[in-house]
């Protein structure tokens, strides 16, 4: 309780008293906890909902499902109603059939016994119930470890790539005097530019003639080589200083063996960043893998996940559910992680 | 140990990229469904393969825009599956595996012949393509408890539109209900009312001119019928482009008396509403043009570049197969498109009563589709059509553009379409 | 056991770029560092920008490129044909023109807003405050979403029956249909996107707050400085040279913004909220018929207005620093 309200008084470091700005700080991020992650939290309760309860209006907090009962005589369990008006006001009922505006009940002390009331006369009794059946149902209904397994491959093999592929690139043009240096940059600069999606026509026909449609590798390839990528590091690389490189070409050190030995330790903050950046890319990655791949079993997460909207309907409640399964991972990523975000943005974007 | 170790991941990280190699006579059969459809499909498959050794079809399950958008590209650029269910049925055509050579011909005509047409390039081509798996007829459904409830008559079944939303409003306004009537927003479902209003869709030497006398008023009514809160606005205006949007969701929570969509829906009322309030399947509203909805659904085809073009013919026409085309119909229930599977009715043992009567009236409703409607489904570029009038047509609802311009820029559209796929 | 799993095949590059760089010199070695990713590049960012011209250079509905005529620029000549461009109703292509005003003015929000936003939460987390590891995580969050599910989230609060309309429903407010009224779904998709991103750019300007030496605050206050005169005078200055990292970075993504917009909204009511990726993607992809042609064309407008916008705030930067 103590450190609770020590962190509630703390100040700006001096004196003890709370400043108004420090006020205003607080209740600044206070809101922004609840405006973050408010709509997750509310999808992650929207994902254990009944596709009934989900249509509801108006929503409520937690999942509700009506309550049911088995009776002797009836071979399926009955949906529970309470009885608001009328000889049976109050009573708890269950009802068998429903007819036009009649609805026919019996009471759970005598199940043969039929009664007919009006269906403005009842409301269902209902009760907390997550439909864990949303999640249970996605791994039974298709291979969602096949898809696990082609979402981490992709983010992780390409990933892998891109970081090689874009520190040497980023180290030449850091730590190079050379003709033609200029236009490499433009061009580097000028491709991130281009939003992918402008080009989605010609980057499909060549990779499906470069044999790679329906691969994984069609995915992982032709994002490797990122202009982000190559611009962020190589605006770190520049912070290091040549005099280190000079010293260790002293010694007769090969120019992979200062890239590999000396460069790239020295950069893993910026690495790390763009590590995060491109696992974060590769794994919500949606519309190209959408395109390149046409078979189930190189399907994705997110094409699994896309797979629930039918033409004229959507599955709802599965959807909310696949939505969070793929959450998750990413989320523990992050949370682990996390230090190295800020720290490593910290020391790239600010130069 | 480190080599081996090496060695192995490469060899499992190869694998994994790759894939496993393809099995000498596999078949990929693209599939995207709304239902049970493709489950079925597996299953009936899964007989073939046991009469075929050696075969292996694999269902790759996809999202149906998947088939809309990504299929037309792999296939133009000669890649994409051995099978596939499509709902672009004719715009697909340079790219499908001609049955005919494989197929009993007479077979095929004697119960496919209303549909065979949808999937050819035009009048001239009298190739084999498609087997129509899932038939569907646009048209309303009404939640019959609140008719009930406001003491309000039924239209009878030769009403118009006027009298549809006269009654429609009337029993709102007693219930308290939000939404008097609502319609899908795709340019198939304003299609049939719209002909039915008297559009003709095409001129006398089958040019499509898609906006006529009768398009523009149904369409004048349409945009007037939104402005006064007779339909529900959220569906065509609350999107843009060629989105789809439909109001399942309020007809399931009783926030909408008379709803225009399709047969497809009964599958998931039947399932949902259970018995919170009784709907009824009424077809569509008459006018000068008929009371005709609009045809449509997805068929099963083979595409011309796959290296089994035998069994793909096969397969396809073991799946036509009379017990075969029933079962596939009853399990996911469908309307048959197959002319003796029709004639002798389905049994749908998975639907209630109330489900078995619509999916019945359904069945009844396709003897009132107009020729237009069957043309205008079989129109090779029909999907482009109704593309134009719903982004034109919502232009108007939301007040962007007046009725006539949105009008005379579908007329635009229309060309420009004409001009590219050059005819 | 790690590091040799990964040293060994490195070894392996070592020996021929040795041998290169004896031959060719450091020059060499240069462009051998260089060529994986030109060959990526070249591949995978060229050849299809070059293809994309050769799109826009030609009409009709075929993907293969030998099935296309020869068209000139009449692809540009129609996107561009318009008696009054403030009036989108009197161009040609009218939709191309609504989704042009659409991005210009959705950027310049956005752009404004982002900034803005990220600015002040940078700075509040900048102060001495408790827990800053879990705040900063807190606003870095949403950036983890990918773009479908953060428009779906959205839209399953804002709906008709959503969440957001429970509420006002519940306090006796009228509940109100957010994305059927142009411009509140325009301010939406606004409000969606800010969201979305600015937690990456707060990040990037709490770095550069975190750089600027404390020593000249210190200075400051000897004088007596007041509060937003140190602002004005000493932070905002020496945060420039961040802040320009972060309004080009905005700028480019702002005006590609596709993806969470689209399941936002669909681009309507309407057109109200289609920008120009979307009529991008829509004429040549999406929609029926596939008219290459014309969205290549459209996009080479794009990628020319982007460019020119980023060397205008690189010259910017460039008098800026020299003067």
């Amino acid at each position: 309780m103590g450190k609770v309200l020590g962190f509630l008084t703390r100040t700006r470091g001096r004196g003890g008293r709370l400043h108004w700005t420090d006020w205003a700080s607080y209740a600044y991020l206070g809101l922004g906890v609840a405006l973050m992650f408010g709509p997750v939290v509310w999808l992650l309760l929207s994902s254990f909902k009944t596709e009934a309860e989900l249509a509801r209006f108006p929503p409520r907090l937690l999942p509700h499902a009506q309550e049911m009962m088995t009776l002797p005589g009836h071979d399926d369990p009955l949906p529970m109603f309470v009885v608001t008006d009328g000889p049976l006001a109050g009573e708890q009922v269950a009802q068998v059939r429903r007819i036009g505006l009649a609805s026919q009940v019996v009471r759970p002390e005598a199940p043969d016994e039929i009664i007919k009331i009006d269906i403005s006369q009842r409301e269902p009794v209902e009760e907390i119930r997550f439909a864990w059946e949303n999640y249970t149902g996605l791994f039974g209904e298709f291979d969602f470890m096949r898809y696990l397994w082609n979402s981490t491959f992709i983010t992780l093999t390409a990933t892998a790539i891109m970081l090689l592929v874009n520190a040497m690139a980023a180290f030449a043009l850091s730590k190079y005097r050379f003709r033609g240096r200029g236009v490499v940059l433009a061009l580097v600069i000028g491709v991130l530019m281009i939003p992918q999606t402008v080009v989605l026509v010609p980057l499909f026909l060549i990779v499906s003639k470069l044999g790679m449609y329906n691969s994984l590798w069609g995915v992982i390839i032709p994002g490797a080589a990122t202009p982000t990528g190559v611009f962020l590091l190589r605006q770190y690389m520049l912070t290091i200083p040549d005099e280190i490189l000079d010293a260790a070409r002293m010694d007769k050190a090969s120019e992979w063996k200062i890239f590999w030995r000396i460069v790239l330790p020295l950069s893993a903050p910026a690495l790390a960043v763009l590590a995060i950046l491109a696992i974060m890319w590769r794994w919500n990655d949606f519309l190209w893998p959408l395109i390149v791949l046409s078979e189930n079993r190189n399907f994705t997460l997110q094409l699994a996940l896309n797979t629930f909207q039918g033409q004229l309907s959507t599955d709802w409640s599965s959807l909310l559910a696949m939505t969070v399964v793929t959450l998750l991972p990413i989320a523990c990523v992050f949370m682990f992680l996390q230090k190295y975000i800020a720290t490593g943005i910290a020391s790239t974007g600010g130069k | 140990m480190t080599k081996n170790y090496l060695a192995t991941t490469a060899l499992a990280l190869l694998a994994g990229g790759a894939g496993l190699q393809a099995s000498a006579q596999e078949l990929r059969f693209m599939c995207a469904s709304d239902g049970s459809e493709c489950d079925v499909l597996e299953e009936l498959s899964q007989r073939f393969e046991a009469d075929h050794p050696g075969v292996d079809v694999v269902i790759d399950l996809v999202a149906h825009n998947t088939t809309l958008e990504s299929l037309p590209v792999q296939l133009a650029a000669g890649s994409g599956p051995d099978i596939a269910k499509v709902t672009d049925l004719g715009g697909l055509n340079p790219y499908y595996l001609d049955l005919a050579p494989y197929v009993d011909r007479d077979y095929w005509e004697a119960s496919f012949g209303d549909t065979l047409g949808w999937y050819r390039k035009g009048p001239e081509d009298d190739g084999i393509y498609g087997m129509h798996s899932q038939m569907t007829i646009t048209g309303a459904y009404i939640n019959r408890t609140l008719f009930d409830q406001a003491g309000i008559e039924v239209p009878a079944e030769d009403a118009g539109w006027e009298e549809w939303v006269a009654a429609a409003r009337a029993v709102a306004e007693a219930t308290g209900t939000q939404f008097p009537m609502a319609i899908d927003r795709s340019g198939h479902r304003f299609a049939g009312p719209a002909i039915s209003s008297g559009a003709k869709i095409f001129d006398a030497d089958g040019t499509p001119i898609l906006i006529d006398e009768g398009f523009e008023e149904f369409a004048g009514k349409f945009v007037e019928w939104h402005a006064d809160g007779t339909f529900a606005r959220d569906v065509w205006a609350g999107s843009g482009g060629s989105s789809y949007a439909d109001a399942a969701s309020e007809f399931l929570n009783a926030q909408l008396v008379y709803y225009y969509s399709g047969s497809w829906q009964v599958q998931r009322f039947d399932e949902t509403i259970g018995d919170a309030f009784d709907w009824q399947v009424v077809g569509s509203p008459c006018g000068t043009g008929g009371c005709t909805g609009m045809p449509g659904g997805a068929g099963i085809v083979g595409f011309k570049h796959t290296e089994h073009p035998e069994l793909v013919a096969e397969l396809i026409d073991f799946l036509a197969q009379e017990d075969n085309y029933t079962e596939l119909t009853a399990r996911s229930l469908n309307i048959p498109a197959h002319l003796a599977v029709a004639q002798k009715g389905v049994a749908y043992p998975d639907a209630s009563e109330q489900g078995e009567a619509a999916l019945q009236a359904w069945g009844e409703q396709v003897t009132k589709l107009s020729p237009v409607a069957y043309d205008y489904q079989g129109y090779v570029n029909n999907r482009a059509m109704f593309n134009i009038t719903l982004a034109r047509l919502t232009q108007a609802i939301v007040g962007e553009l007046s009725v006539e311009n949105a009008m005379a820029r579908a007329r635009d559209d229309l060309a420009e379409l004409l001009v590219a796929t050059g005819q | 056991m790690l590091t040799v799993l990964i040293s060994r095949p490195l070894r392996l590059i070592d020996w021929p770029l040795s041998a290169l760089q004896r031959r060719l010199g450091t020059t060499g070695v240069a462009w051998a560092f260089l060529l994986p990713n030109l060959v990526l590049f070249g591949l995978f960012a060229f050849l299809p920008l070059i293809l994309n011209v050769v799109y826009a250079l030609t009409g009709g509905d075929q993907i293969m490129l030998e099935d296309r005529r020869f068209v000139g620029a009449d692809n540009f000549a129609r996107l561009s044909s318009c008696e009054n461009y403030l009036d989108p109703n009197s161009c040609e292509k009218d939709l191309f023109w609504r989704a042009v005003h659409n991005t210009l003015i959705f950027v310049t929000l956005q752009v404004g807003l982002m900034v803005g936003f990220s600015l002040l939460t940078a700075i509040i987390l900048n102060r001495d405050i408790r827990a800053r590891g879990f705040f900063r995580s807190v606003f870095f969050f949403p950036v983890l979403l990918s773009p479908v599910v953060v428009a779906l989230v959205w839209k399953w609060i804002l709906q008709r029956d959503g969440v957001l309309n429970a509420g006002l429903d519940a306090l006796g407010f009228e509940t109100f249909n957010w994305l059927l009224h142009a411009n509140w779904a325009f301010g939406w998709s606004i409000f969606l996107s800010v969201w979305a991103h600015m937690g990456f750019y707060t990040l990037i300007l709490l770095a550069g707050l975190q750089a600027i030496p404390q020593d000249v605050y210190e200075a400051a206050r000897m004088d007596a400085a007041s509060p937003w005169r140190m602002f004005r005078r000493i932070t905002l200055p020496l945060l420039m040279p961040t802040m320009l990292v972060v309004l080009v970075l905005a700028l480019i993504k702002g005006v590609q913004t596709f993806d969470e917009v689209y399941a936002f909204t669909g681009g309507g009511p309407g057109s109200a909220t289609t920008l120009m990726i979307q009529y991008i993607y829509e004429t040549g992809f999406g929609g029926m018929p596939r008219l290459f042609g014309l969205a290549s064309a459209a996009s080479i407008l794009v990628a020319v207005v982007l460019v020119a916008l980023t060397a205008l705030q690189l010259w910017a930067n460039r008098r800026n620093v020299n003067g």
